[in-house]
């Protein structure tokens, strides 16, 4: 196992170009072509903004500008649950691959989070955009946390990944379930409400089971709020998503072997 | 020698998890059976105990018929899957040409997906760099480089494949029956740059079933029968040897097919023009063709001839009473529907006199000169205005088999004659 993470690194080039492919490909043909990443969360924030502020009126005092606010959680949230979604039919699209050609399986579901995460770097342009727009910037002293909540996502949603495109290949329900089980963890997160809700404090404990829910609220707080009290859970979660990643990629590695058959 | 490709007692069980068709995720869990319907529940050998090797520098064929297991073997060389059983062991870099194109994204153009089918199959980028210019000519596509693979054609799709995976310049190259892959020059080019990486000194185990083509490029063979090696060595030792066991193989299906063709001959007797029929049987049957079967030389039943050998069609016939008025008559068909060459004995100034009882007639050919390919035969007895006694149509099939792939009908007896100038190889 530790040797497959070893040769994974020697086809760093070819995830590097797989990646590109993945974002030429993906907008190839269409009108707007590769504005289409910016575009894609303008329309989502202004329809949950139009949503939550203008219908259901639920924007507190201290989440305004709740634009800002609520961009600050879904990006990552979109990361994320993109991510899984690409994963989880990674190995199953790029059957071909496995089958006919010497070729490192994992790389594929990595290869969705990377895409995925670039359309997140976008993503955080548009978010800087409307931070100049609304005069509302975050503090320079939490921002070097920034880069460390990324990481921690990005090693846990590896290790997910991994595990659930490995699974798919046995139990293709896996990905109608999870589209399922996408929608009810992103309520389940203080995303679209802020953490210091009465309710989410009365299940405090109940919330902070939610790996999501850590991440989640240190990019609000370093984004947001001009405070990073978070920093002890955020590195219990980087040491959590170290296991996970090393246990989905274990299951990944004892799946493998049946992926060129199954597939 | 050192050996560049090596299996030792290698085995491969493909499990089948028929009884998984309807499980689901839900169902494994509540019944705490995850790991349990991981498990098969049937096995399929794919390959048995097999053990061949391949020189550093030569050229091996793996031949056998479809389900033989070959394409298992060469996946397995490539670590594409694992053995079951058995060591493979495999030396330098290894380049698989098993389904061409197999990496290319329709969406993005011939150049980018050059760049990344190149990198898949192990070139850095740089590497790709270099050899962009040759690959673009190799598959003849410099004007449509940069148009997205999706408005290729299949020709184009396949010939870029080709063009990548064989300027990877491997150690080992696989290769499945992927020649194909266009026009008579662009083949030709392909076993130009076959014979290149021969001279070269890479070693190349090719899969497939052109027979003349193992003959011309390997420099041994490797017969592959139900997942078992059958036999191993010489190529032309070992094509005869496969080839037995397919005629082996044709004499059984011909015989099920002119049984099977007799039978429902018998159970539908002909209605309308009867000469319209394609086949079947029919007549008065005062004089009855009891059994037909072809011969050989050696004077046993047999349903495939090589070109050039001694044929003979025997019948058995039976008239109840004594008959002064009777032809003999033979023709052959091929897949066509073409008549061959027909005669009888009418046509041959035979004057019939009397039959009675049981009898035998033979008609043989003492060398049947045609091409390759399965005919069928009429044989029948009537009367010299054409009132049939016994006429059947198109029920025996035989095979013509030959070395060579000459093509038409009929093939006569030649040799080439050439002035001292012209040479061959």
């Amino acid at each position: 196992m530790l040797a497959n993470l070893g040769t994974l690194l020697r086809y760093r080039g070819l995830i590097q170009s797989l990646v590109a492919r993945e974002l030429k490909a993906r907008y190839r043909g269409s009108v707007l072509g590769f504005a289409w990443s910016f575009v894609n969360p303008l329309l989502l924030l202004s329809i949950y903004s139009f949503v939550f502020t203008t219908i259901m009126r639920s924007d507190k005092p201290e989440t305004r500008p709740y634009a800002v606010f609520m961009f600050c959680g879904l990006l990552p949230w979109t990361w994320f649950s993109a991510s899984l979604t690409d994963a989880a039919s990674s190995l199953i699209s790029g059957g071909n691959l496995i089958k006919k050609v010497l070729f490192p399986a994992e790389v594929l579901p990595i290869v969705s989070v990377l895409a995925n995460m670039v359309h997140f770097a976008l993503g955080l342009l548009v978010l800087a955009a409307f931070m100049i727009g609304f005069h509302h910037y975050p503090s320079l002293a939490a921002l070097p946390w920034f880069p460390v909540v990324v990481l921690v996502q990005l090693i846990f949603t590896l290790g997910l990944a991994l595990a659930l495109s490995a699974l798919s290949v046995h139990f293709r329900d896996i990905r109608d379930l999870l589209a399922n089980a996408l929608m009810l963890w992103f309520f389940a997160t203080p995303i679209i409400y802020p953490y210091f809700l009465p309710t989410v404090e009365r299940f405090l404990w109940l919330f902070r089971l939610n790996p999501f829910y850590h991440l989640a609220v240190s990019y609000q707080e370093i984004l947001f709020f001009d405070r990073f009290g978070h920093a002890r859970s955020l590195l219990l979660l980087g040491v959590l998503s170290i296991a996970v990643f090393l246990a989905g990629y274990w299951l990944f590695d004892r799946l493998r072997d049946s992926f060129a058959e199954v597939v | 020698m050192s050996a560049a490709i090596e299996l030792v007692n290698v085995s491969k069980i493909y499990r089948r998890y028929t009884g998984r068709q309807f499980a689901t995720l839900k169902s494994a869990l509540l019944g705490r059976s995850l790991l349990r319907d991981l498990r098969p529940n049937e096995a399929f050998v794919a390959l048995k105990d097999v053990s061949f090797s391949v020189a550093k520098g030569s050229t091996l064929g793996v031949i056998g018929r479809n389900g033989s297991g070959k394409s298992t073997a060469l996946k397995l060389v490539a670590g594409i899957t694992k053995p079951s059983a058995g060591t493979i062991k495999v030396t330098g870099r290894i380049s698989a040409l098993i389904e061409l194109g197999a990496g290319f994204h329709p969406e993005i153009s011939g150049r980018e997906n050059v760049f990344i089918n190149g990198i898949m199959l192990g070139l850095s980028k740089r590497e790709v760099e270099q050899r962009f210019d040759d690959i673009v000519d190799f598959a003849e596509l410099r004007e449509f480089i940069d148009a997205p693979v999706k408005t290729y054609s299949s020709g184009m799709y396949m010939r870029l494949g080709f063009a990548v995976a064989i300027h990877v310049d491997p150690d080992v190259l696989l290769v499945d029956e992927v020649l194909a892959v266009g026009d008579e020059s662009f083949t030709h080019k392909c076993l130009d740059k076959f014979g290149e990486l021969h001279r070269r000194g890479k070693t190349v185990l090719i899969v497939t079933h052109s027979l003349g083509l193992v003959e011309r490029l390997c420099d041994d063979a490797v017969w592959l029968d139900a997942g078992e090696k059958q036999l191993e060595g010489d190529p032309h030792r070992v094509i005869d040897a496969y080839l037995t066991s397919v005629e082996e193989a044709e004499q059984q299906r011909m015989a099920a097919a002119t049984s099977k063709a007799l039978a429902s001959a018998a159970a539908n007797p002909p209605t309308g023009d009867m000469f319209q029929a394609t086949e079947g049987r029919w007549g008065s049957r005062e004089i009855e063709i009891t059994h037909v079967e072809f011969v050989g030389a050696d004077g046993q039943p047999t349903f495939v001839f090589e070109a050039g050998d001694f044929v003979a069609i025997r019948l058995r016939v039976r008239a109840a009473q004594s008959v002064a008025d009777f032809v003999f008559g033979v023709s052959v068909f091929n897949a066509d529907g073409v008549c061959c060459f027909g005669t009888n004995t009418d046509i041959e100034n035979m004057v019939s006199e009397r039959l009675e009882g049981d009898a035998q007639i033979e008609f043989q050919m003492q060398r049947l000169s045609l091409v390759t390919g399965t005919y069928k035969l009429d044989v029948a007895v009537h009367r010299r205005d054409g009132a049939p006694y016994d006429y059947h149509r198109q029920l025996y099939t035989f095979r013509m088999t030959s070395r060579t792939r000459d093509v038409g009908i009929f093939k006569p007896e030649h040799r080439w004659m050439f002035s001292q100038n012209v040479h061959f190889k």
